[in-house]
């Protein structure tokens, strides 16, 4: 029953969100060796605590986010534009 | 035990008297009743029997806790088991069974006893099922069968209707400033001062009326309850009776049942109202006021029926007029029941109060004046055929009793003490903490808007009560509106705090008592009554080596009833902890968990049912389809044509006319469903080029292209065509089923990943209606839809060229030349609004050539017999090469998975792949998801699967697809087995190229 604040449609039941993975992932270019990818995609971290991870607002604007929460209680701390210029902008604007 | 209606008292409407029936038998209640106090004032004392040694069970209490009064009530499709009587409202022509007993509960032939005692001790099951077979594979079946038999006849509660559930069931959202949980005085009081203050309240309470405990209280207590009921009338709270909040979630929702109709009779039902409402309500704060439920002790045969709380005693008296008892002990270890055996003696019972404590004093003392009272004196063992006859006592001072005299009873009335209601607060995720003082768990302080008051707070007193909601409902003032405390100042003025000895409201501290056990008595003391758990079972698993609660409550089944433990579970960490030597705070609590009461599955899935369950999605053709004569099959959420009958056929003759009439002729086939995403910007062939895995940089414009997406790990994800239209616009098509994960993963890249690249995703899924026009004469098929048919000329139109092509009628066409059959085809796509005029068309075209429609079945026939494959192929465990498709990955340029796809389990050269299957006897036919096997190892898990199988027209015989360690090079003519053990059995196969007809393209060119 998590609730999300979308930075463009505004507070919204979790339900209208997918869950997309950690958001501190850096995937490497796509010519990078195989033990790059194989780092990115395989060796993830079971976060207790503060997580930055991406969530897609499905049924609502289609914007990837990047949500700041703690997985222990669901509190979440920030929610941003997971496109860095957008979320730029938002921020210039605020 | 002799109970009996009273002539006057009560909150019951003697003018409006209710006949109902329990097991057959027709009996009267008032309105008012519920069942519990009508069988009750009937004299019914032997309601139920329990879950494992069929010992009969009474009413135990006066509501959620109740334990032992659970029974049926309705029959048919309506039939609903293991109803608390305590809480089902009587209403006319109410039918009511007693439950787990042959023929009936008074006489139940299972009781015998000990005839499954044995059976039963706690670990029964673990012992029986996890040391022996069948949990090592392949032994023991026969003796796990023996005792499943018994043990399905003799343990269980009601059973389920079988049949549909005629009622319906509602979802309902709702926000608020404040959810008020229960409403007793503390939550009337909270609500009413919330309210007054301007703030969106709504109070919900389980029973149908409110007042909580002084419901069952004449005098002060009904007088407080009067004056909280107009002051919360008029303060604008929303008051929600008959609704249980069973959880809390996070960010402040709560979920709710609300019980609409279930105190109605059947004839007041519409169709329209439904059973119950599921709620889920959002609220910035709650203030949980949920009460506390009082306790029994652990005394032999202490579940006889005639033996109940003292609160349900005393409500049973005072709110429903019943005098429960004529010969009535109290026993108590506080003092809130020295009220009850005061209401009683007032009431014409003759009563006994024992008091474990060895003296107390004040205000209690004068309200029993009269009344026999022994201190440090405990019931020791219940007597009695069926019901309370007498009772054994005992004396002397915990650890310490000596037995005593019998007295003559038939009602005992007991409370252990109270443990303040703590689920909802639990199911945030805190554990309750231990308070000596009061002998109960109290819950922590949380770091959420959630705050506890009244009895759920552990305070006893009516009055201290009420000033615990007002004070709470103050703070949730400040905090949701700090400037409107001013206003509301006079309505909520605190009550005077009391001094801190009486802060809790009893004069005399609790003496902690759970079990009587007297030295050399062997006593029958149950913990759960419900699941028939004995102090003794608790004290096995300890010996056996049980050290947590959580797993004691496995072990033993203790609170896993359908009470959840509300009266059992102090008493089970009690003895747990004595027998380790610790004290309670150090054993902890096991952990509660929604639902606080059962919420029926009707409830949970609301009108999801039937053609609700999922929603259907109708492509712009499907009437279309429906009026041409389809069978429609479902693709995801899609209806597609699976095959259009003519009169007399089969599905297989439908299908396979349908195939070869695509391959002599010309077919149409609605292909609408399929994913299409609009793909626009300066980078979109940039983008293009990195998620296909073969090259898409040099796509000339108005030309497609077949492609193939990995994902991140390597395997495959989906496949499709993608059309050039401009410079920078690109029409995607993907298939049905992976049409929103291809969507998702595209914009996830190009917000995520790529930024830089200037790309717009459009869904334009439903945009387009779209239909394949396949066959040898499917080029004169569309050029009669046309002005001028040299637009399509192979010359103009070559081999996977793209076109704009208006249509007859001016409808505007977007067109391209690729095929899924093998066969020269097209595949047309027209504005959704166009969708039937342009098949109307097509049709009426396609007829003059002997053409047809056709469906998945006949889709499926020609793609096998291509090769090509779908969603059974791409199961997302195939890599590129596994599907035979590796000449599609680029080595020049890197892509989504092309680092990964690198792995060396990947490039494993046995790897199965995907290969075409014949039955070695052209006349048989084998199973798709069958293993394929070496012929002389028919074990295990294979060396490969089959996929899909067909009647293949075109080669007139059986053929399949399927993967196989290496492929099929080197197989020829070798003889594999499709094995189905559980269906077809063994058939004798080969393995061919998956490419089974026109290998070489031929046919789609030219
Ligand atoms: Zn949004």
């Amino acid at each position: 029953m998590i609730r999300i604040n979308c930075p463009f449609c505004g507070e919204r039941d979790h339900s209208e969100f997918s869950y997309g993975g950690d958001a501190s992932i850096e995937y490497p270019a796509l010519d990078a060796p195989p033990e790059q990818w194989h780092d990115a995609v395989f060796m993830r971290e079971n976060i207790r605590g503060m997580q930055s991870e991406t969530w897609h607002h499905a049924s609502g604007c289609r914007m990837w986010l990047v949500v700041e929460r703690d997985t222990l209680t669901h509190e979440i701390q920030a929610v941003r534009p997971a496109h860095p210029a957008i979320a730029q902008a938002l921020e210039d604007e605020a | 035990m002799s109970a009996k209606r009273l002539a006057q008292g009560g909150r019951i409407d003697r003018s409006q008297p209710i006949s109902f029936k329990w097991d057959g038998m027709t009996l009267q209640g008032f309105q008012g009743d519920t069942l519990a106090s009508a069988l009750l004032a009937n004299n019914e004392h032997v309601l139920g029997r329990s879950f494992k040694y069929h010992r009969p069970r009474g009413i135990m209490s006066a509501g959620v806790e109740e334990s032992g009064a659970l029974v049926t009530i309705g029959s048919g499709a309506r039939r609903d088991p293991n109803v608390k009587a305590t809480l089902q409202e009587l209403y006319p022509d109410l039918e009511a069974f007693g439950q787990n007993a042959w023929p009936n509960v008074r006489r139940d032939v299972g009781a015998l006893s000990g005839l499954f005692g044995r059976f039963f001790a706690a670990g029964f099951y673990y012992k029986t099922f996890m040391g022996l077979p069948p949990f090592e594979w392949g032994k023991g079946t026969g003796l796990w069968m023996q005792y499943e038999k018994i043990i399905r006849k003799a343990a269980g509660m009601g059973t389920a209707s079988r049949e549909p559930d005629p009622d319906v069931y509602d979802h309902a959202h709702a926000f608020c400033d404040v959810l008020v949980v229960g409403g007793g005085v503390a939550g009337m009081a909270a609500a009413a001062t919330a309210a007054q203050a301007g703030l969106d309240v709504i109070l919900v309470e389980q029973d149908h009326e409110l007042g909580g405990d002084t419901l069952s209280q004449t005098g002060a207590g009904a007088a407080q309850r009067s004056e909280l009921l107009s002051t919360l009338a008029a303060s604008g709270a929303k008051v929600m009776c008959r609704t249980t909040a069973f959880g809390l979630y996070d960010y402040g929702t709560a979920g709710l049942l609300e019980r609409v109709t279930d105190h109605l009779p059947l004839q007041a039902l519409s169709s329209h109202t439904p059973r119950q409402r599921f709620w889920t309500v959002r609220a910035q704060h709650t203030l949980l006021a949920t009460g506390a439920l009082e306790r029994h002790i652990a005394f032999g045969n202490n579940d006889k029926p005639g033996i109940m709380t003292a609160a349900a005693g005393r409500s049973y008296l005072n709110r429903y007029g019943v005098l429960p008892g004529e010969k009535v002990v109290v026993a108590t270890n506080n003092d809130s029941a020295y009220q009850v055996a005061a209401d009683l003696q007032q009431a014409g019972a003759e009563v006994t109060l024992l008091d474990a404590r060895a003296a107390v004093s004040g205000a209690v003392c004068d309200a029993v004046a009269g009344i026999e009272t022994r201190m440090g004196c405990v019931p020791m063992q219940a007597k009695g055929q069926h019901a309370l006859q007498g009772l054994q006592l005992a004396s002397g001072t915990p650890g310490n009793w000596t037995a005593g005299d019998t007295t003559i009873a038939d009602l005992l009335l007991v409370s252990g003490g109270w443990s303040p209601v703590v689920n909802l607060i639990s199911h945030r995720g805190v554990r309750p903490v231990w308070n000596a003082e009061l002998a109960c768990f109290v819950a922590p302080a949380v770091n959420e808007p959630v705050d506890m008051v009244g009895a759920a707070a552990g305070i006893w007193d009516t009055a201290a009560c009420i000033d615990s909601g007002l004070r709470a409902a103050e703070a949730v003032i400040q905090r949701l509106r700090p400037t409107s405390t001013q206003q509301s100042a006079p309505s909520t003025e605190p009550v005077t705090p009391q001094s801190p000895a009486h802060e809790h409201g009893w004069e005399n501290p609790i003496l902690p008592l759970y079990e009587v056990k007297v030295a050399g008595k062997k006593l029958k003391c149950f913990v759960d009554p419900q699941h028939d758990v004995t102090t003794d079972d608790i004290r096995l698993a300890h010996q056996e080596g049980f050290v947590s609660v959580e797993h004691l409550k496995r072990y033993t089944t203790l609170g896993m009833a359908t009470d959840g433990g509300k009266m059992g579970n102090i008493i089970g960490l009690a003895l747990m902890a004595e027998a380790l030597g610790k004290d309670i705070p150090e054993v902890g609590t096991t952990t509660f968990r929604p639902p606080y009461t059962p919420v029926s599955i009707g409830a949970l899935k609301g009108r999801n049912v039937d053609e609700h369950f999922r929603c259907l999605r109708r492509t712009a053709l499907h009437e279309w389809n429906l009026r041409h004569g389809a069978t429609m099959a479902p693709a995801g959420l899609w209806e597609r044509p699976w095959y259009f009958a003519r009169a007399g056929e089969t599905i297989k003759e439908a299908y396979e006319r349908e195939a070869a009439t695509v391959r002599q002729t010309v077919g149409l086939c609605d292909v609408t469903s399929l994913g299409k995403i609009a793909i626009q910007g300066p980078d979109a062939t940039e983008l293009l080029n990195r998620v296909y895995t073969n090259p898409f940089a040099k796509l000339p414009i108005g030309k497609a292209r077949y492609g193939i997406m990995l994902r991140d790990d390597g395997f495959v994800m989906d496949d499709g065509t993608t059309w050039r239209l401009s410079e920078t616009d690109y029409f995607m098509t993907t298939t049905t089923a992976h049409a929103a994960k291809v969507m998702v993963f595209l914009e996830e890249l190009l917000q995520t990943r790529w930024p830089e690249l200037k790309v717009t995703l459009t869904s334009v899924s439903e945009q387009w209606a779209g239909c394949a026009v396949a066959g040898p004469k499917s080029r004169e098929t569309l050029a009669a839809c046309m002005a001028d048919p040299e637009q399509i000329s192979d010359a103009n139109f070559p081999f996977m060229g793209v076109r704009d092509i208006t249509l007859h009628g001016g409808i505007p066409a977007r067109i391209a030349r690729i095929s899924f059959s093998g066969e020269r085809a097209f595949e047309a796509y027209v504005p959704s609004d166009y969708a039937e005029q342009m098949m109307d068309q097509l049709w009426q075209a396609a007829q003059r050539f002997d053409g047809c429609l056709y469906g998945l079945e006949a889709l499926g026939a020609l793609r096998i017999e291509k090769g090509h494959v779908t969603g059974a192929e791409l199961d997302g465990r195939v890599s590129i090469d596994d599907a035979g498709l590796g000449m599609m990955a680029s080595p020049k340029k890197a892509f989504i998975g092309s680092a990964l796809r690198q792995r060396p389990e990947l490039l494993r050269a046995d790897r199965p792949q995907l290969v075409g299957i014949f039955p070695k006897n052209r006349a048989e036919t084998f199973n798709a998801g069958s293993i394929l096997c070496h012929a002389d190892k028919i074990e295990g898990l294979g060396a490969g699967w089959v996929t899909a199988v067909t009647y293949s027209p075109a080669l007139g015989h059986w053929i399949g697809l399927g993967f196989f360690e290496g492929g099929h090079q080197g197989q020829e003519g070798k003889t594999f087995i499709s094995a189905d053990p559980v269906r077809k059995g063994n058939v004798e196969v080969e393995l061919v190229s998956p490419h089974m007809y026109d290998a070489s393209g031929e046919r789609m060119r030219g």
